[in-house]
């Protein structure tokens, strides 16, 4: 027993910061960050903290699948930038929404929602889940080095949603992890212990441009392969790849590299920039909604990021 | 063929010129080649020279890469 999707939802912060806005703090272009990421615009928060977008998030998909909150078994979030250490961004929502299930967060970063439907497997195959939510919230805006061109132009704020049914939709799932931070870390702040010598780094998103694209090129390739393989599915099998949108260049040298034509993949990153681990989620709601999908297709989604983790797994649509 | 030739035709390819327009000290950026340009081309190379390669920002020039590539097969 695992799962089927029975509903998705979205939320993306009202404000919307082009391009040409960012070249007026720092020293970047409009040409520049298209070609070099592939970004137009990007949402982000004025105002509205991880759990409201989190909350808005799963409002829609709850209303898309015709659940009500109490009927909810489980709801887990990932985040990397919740509001509070705690209570975690599940529970915030739990109350938000009225329900009154068991919640807890998960951290794994931009693959972290690939870690939310595992681990949702996992409460199903146990027959103790019927109903579950899980929601990917991030405000990276937050965590973002304004002052730092490489990095502030790549980020967006965003939530994404999905409920989740008992089913036999969740077919395949690989995950990989290189324990690490020197390609991507985010460090917290060391706090005023005057019994703490160690030093302050720098809270913001550290990462190494090269090597992230290195890296996450080859986890993309290597894990849609895998499942591809595992399950002797072609490319004409799957009717679209949802990957992490994380620069469009990624996802284009590792069409070539697989060559997959780079129409089966789902990217929407032009309009929200990476949004981590709600970018997976804000797109299978788009595509879920853009009635481009019929029952029965099959779909991969693929993630990699901080930690350094990377996942992809294969689904069923049935909705 | 040796590696700064096969490193010069690649890059060639690339930038759609000329490798007589193309030595050691020519810099990626005044081709228009980007670092991320540069990351796809050395992970090439290291399919074609069965390498690992790391890439940071002290690749500048074709030279800079071909230095790497002939570290690398040592």
């Amino acid at each position: 027993m695992s799962f089927k999707i029975i509903g998705t939802g979205k939320y993306v912060p009202e404000k919307v910061v082009t391009n040409d806005d960012l070249a007026k703090i720092v020293e970047t272009s409009d040409e520049w960050i298209k070609k070099r990421v592939g970004v137009d615009e990007r949402h982000l928060s004025s105002g509205e903290t991880t759990s409201q977008m989190a909350f808005q998030a799963a409002k829609a998909a709850l209303e898309n699948a015709g659940v009500s909150p109490e009927e909810l078994d489980l709801i887990i979030v990932s985040t990397v930038s919740g509001d509070t250490i705690t209570p975690s961004m599940s529970c915030k929502i739990q109350q938000m929404l009225g329900a009154s299930c068991n919640c807890y967060d998960i951290n794994a970063a931009c693959a972290a929602f690939l870690y939310l439907l595992e681990t949702s497997a996992g409460h199903f195959a146990r027959g103790k889940c019927k109903k579950a939510l899980v929601v990917g919230a991030e405000r990276l805006s937050a965590l973002v080095d304004w002052s730092d061109r490489s990095t502030c132009v790549i980020f967006g704020d965003g939530a994404g949603a999905a409920v989740l049914e008992e089913g036999d939709c969740y077919l395949d799932s690989v995950f990989t992890v290189k324990g690490g931070d020197s390609v991507i870390k985010i460090p917290t702040h060391k706090g005023i212990s005057p019994y703490f010598l160690g030093e302050q780094e720098k809270p913001f998103i550290h990462m190494q441009g090269q090597e992230t694209f290195k890296y996450a090129v080859n986890a993309l390739c290597t894990d849609i392969k895998t499942i591809m393989d595992r399950n002797s599915l072609t490319i004409d099998d799957i009717a679209y790849i949802i990957p992490h949108q994380a620069n469009v260049r990624i996802i284009d040298f590792a069409s070539k590299k697989l060559d997959i034509p780079i129409e089966k993949f789902v990217i929407n990153m032009q309009k929200y920039g990476n949004t981590s681990s709600a970018s997976i989620p804000i797109a299978l709601d788009e595509l879920g909604r853009s009635g481009k999908l019929k029952s029965g297709d099959l779909i991969i989604m693929c993630a990699f990021g901080g930690g350094l983790a990377s996942g992809a797994n294969l689904i069923r649509w049935e909705k | 063929m040796d590696i700064k030739t096969q490193v010069i035709e690649a890059v060639a390819e690339l930038v759609n010129k000329d490798v007589s327009e193309i030595n050691e000290d020519t810099r990626f950026a005044d081709l228009g080649i980007d670092s991320l340009d540069i990351t796809e081309l050395a992970m090439n190379l290291e399919e074609a020279f069965d390498i690992e390669l790391s890439v940071d920002a002290s690749i500048a020039t074709i030279g800079d890469l071909v230095e790497k590539i002939t570290e690398a097969k040592k």
